[in-house]
């Protein structure tokens, strides 16, 4: 990856999360560890990788993107209002009433959202069943998935799972977001999950495991996917949970956190000199 | 439609309609996709489906899986019909139909089969007395409890183009025939099978022929009432519950299901709210289910004319 795209994706990602702060501290509080992990994926993945139109967030032929741990919204809506699927403004509607930004994604609210999601686990199968769509269609679209890592104690993931390796959907694209923490506290102690490498190579998936909070390291495990080799594709992505502000990053129960008008002041000017130094 | 009803079984197990319709169904309509859950060769539809095998998914024994992959595939804009045993396609995946189909407004048809004392030999653990009740709480869910096999057919073909999630549950066995082959027997409507004036059944499943039977008993003794199939659980056809019972002051709802969150639960809803009369049902009572031939199930959970017969006379004493 040349400098100059790798300066443009981690300008990508620090926007990402500016916004999603912008979104959270408009309410005061929210989700905000599992969004902020996941940021560099998103920047990667709509900085390029997804085939998207902003204009046109309904084309069939897109690529499509399910955050099956729904919680992220802020996330997907701060990316996506980067992007310009809608006004940066309505960011801060997060969870007002009748808001089309709802804590958890809602794929007949937001434009650009593709799939509903929220009931953890859900968003496996329906990820699978829209490969499969695609597949039917003759389309060569892709489908990504993110999956958080405490998301994985739901079984229903593993019968997806399962199902995506035997039905050789290798427009599948599942992105674990290995941020080891959930609501309770670390992954480890709540319930370990083992090895994802191995657990993904077991299910019959091609697997990876790289710094998903590393854009360069990110476009590089996306390539290899580019093309169907008859398997699905597992990308383990080593995060942080609340990378990108270290504060909450050092928070270790950062699931939800309120964030005052103090805080946001401090954070927005750190992410503000990130991005200047990048953009410099 | 033409009602045909004179109390024999129709020559069709709904095995055989479904195993004929469905494989049909995915042949017309490029748009229709089959999931079963390892139980195609129960319906029938594993043979008939060999030639369209990529829009007839085996899912394998995973049922909330079977529900997220068909409201994935519906997001792509296909019609997908699910299969599996009726509390499979209920109490399994009701978090699965209620967020990934009802609220993510991605439109499935779920088949669930043998419902209440219909899985008989399968016993207790398969035995659904409150899948219309979980499926009731679906905001614009449809619910078909099937009649006999012409029904079912109509059903299907008018659910696969409804939007919503849309359930339907049908014995796989024979039931009385009820509706002439190829009748178009419309969701919503209520049909009326016999008109009386001393009380009104409003009977659906395998109750309808059990209605009909009482009908014939009460009649003997001079006793005259309407029986009305009610297999459109939701949309419920509330003008004909309010009509019926301002006709007749006295009402019997029949159904094979918990009394609680089915149609008795509906029926008495509207009676409540539109039109109180006296009312009693012919139900499952507050009780789990339990293996047996269905002969003996239906006695032993008071699913019979017989049963019919004493509610209506209850309901008359009081309507005094």
């Amino acid at each position: 990856m040349d400098v100059s795209k790798k300066k443009e994706l981690q300008a990508l990602a620090v926007r990402i999360r500016m916004a999603a702060l912008e979104a959270i501290h408009s309410l005061g509080s929210g989700h905000i560890g599992g969004a902020l992990s996941i940021c560099d994926v998103l920047a990667v993945l709509y900085g390029g990788e997804m085939r998207v139109d902003p204009a046109n967030p309904q084309w069939p032929e897109r690529d499509k993107l399910v955050c099956s741990k729904g919680h992220a919204g802020p996330g997907v809506y701060g990316t996506l209002a980067v992007k310009g699927f809608f006004p940066y403004e309505e960011l801060k509607t997060l969870n007002r009433p009748g808001t089309r930004l709802p804590s958890h994604c809602d794929r007949n609210k937001t434009p650009g959202v593709d799939m509903t999601t929220g009931s953890l686990g859900q968003g496996t199968s329906l990820a699978c069943g829209m490969a499969m769509g695609e597949k039917l269609r003759g389309r060569d679209s892709r489908v990504f998935l993110i999956v958080g890592d405490g998301e994985s104690n739901e079984g229903q993931v593993w019968e997806a799972f399962s199902f995506a390796a035997a039905k050789k959907l290798d427009n599948l694209v599942v992105l674990l977001d290995w941020n080891k923490r959930q609501l309770d506290g670390w992954t480890e102690d709540v319930l370990s999950m083992g090895d994802y490498v191995e657990k993904f190579n077991a299910f019959g998936f091609d697997t990876v495991k790289v710094d998903g909070n590393d854009v360069e390291a990110l476009q590089g495990a996306l390539e290899h996917t580019r093309v169907g080799n008859g398997k699905p594709f597992a990308i383990v992505m080593d995060t942080v949970k609340g990378a990108g502000i270290k504060e909450v990053a050092e928070t270790v129960m950062n699931h939800s956190l309120t964030v005052n008008d103090e805080q946001y002041t401090r954070w927005m000017a750190q992410l503000q000199s990130e991005l200047d130094a990048l953009e410099g | 439609m033409e009602i045909v009803y004179n109390g024999e079984m129709d020559k069709r197990a709904c095995k055989e309609v479904l195993g004929r319709v469905i494989p049909q169904l995915v042949k017309e309509d490029p748009e229709i996709v089959y999931l079963d859950a390892d139980l195609m060769s129960c319906i029938g539809t594993l043979k008939g489906t060999r030639d369209v095998a990529d829009r007839a998914i085996n899912c394998g024994i995973a049922e909330a899986n079977m529900i997220g992959v068909a409201c994935g595939l519906a997001s792509a804009g296909f019609k997908p019909i699910v299969h599996t045993f009726g509390p499979f396609a209920s109490r399994r995946c009701f978090d699965q139909v209620f967020l990934s189909a009802g609220y993510a407004k991605n439109d499935i048809t779920i088949i669930g089969t043998d419902p209440g004392v219909m899985a008989a030999m399968n016993g207790g653990t398969h035995m659904p007395f409150e899948d219309m009740a979980l499926y009731n709480t679906i905001p614009g869910a449809t619910i078909i409890d099937v009649t006999d096999p012409t029904l079912l057919e109509s059903a299907i073909r008018q659910c696969v183009n409804r939007p919503g999630v849309k359930y339907i549950r049908v014995g796989r066995k024979q039931y009385a025939k009820v509706y002439a082959e190829g009748s178009e027997v419309p969701i919503g409507k209520a049909t009326v099978l016999r008109e009386g004036g001393d009380a009104a059944v409003f009977a659906s499943g395998i109750m309808v022929h059990e209605a009909m039977k009482a009908a014939d008993i009460l009649a003997a003794e001079g006793t005259q009432i309407s029986v009305l199939d009610m297999f459109s659980v939701k949309p419920l056809d509330e003008e004909a519950v309010v009509e019926f019972a301002r006709k007749t002051g006295a009402v019997v709802v029949a159904e094979n299901h918990n009394r609680h969150g089915g149609l008795y639960a509906s029926v008495a809803q509207v009676l409540c709210e539109r039109c109180p009369v006296p009312a009693a049902c012919v139900a499952v009572e507050d009780e789990f289910g339990e293996v047996g031939p269905q002969g003996y199930l239906q006695e032993r959970f008071g699913l019979t004319a017989d049963h019919v017969v004493r509610q209506v006379k209850a309901v008359l004493a009081r309507k005094g």
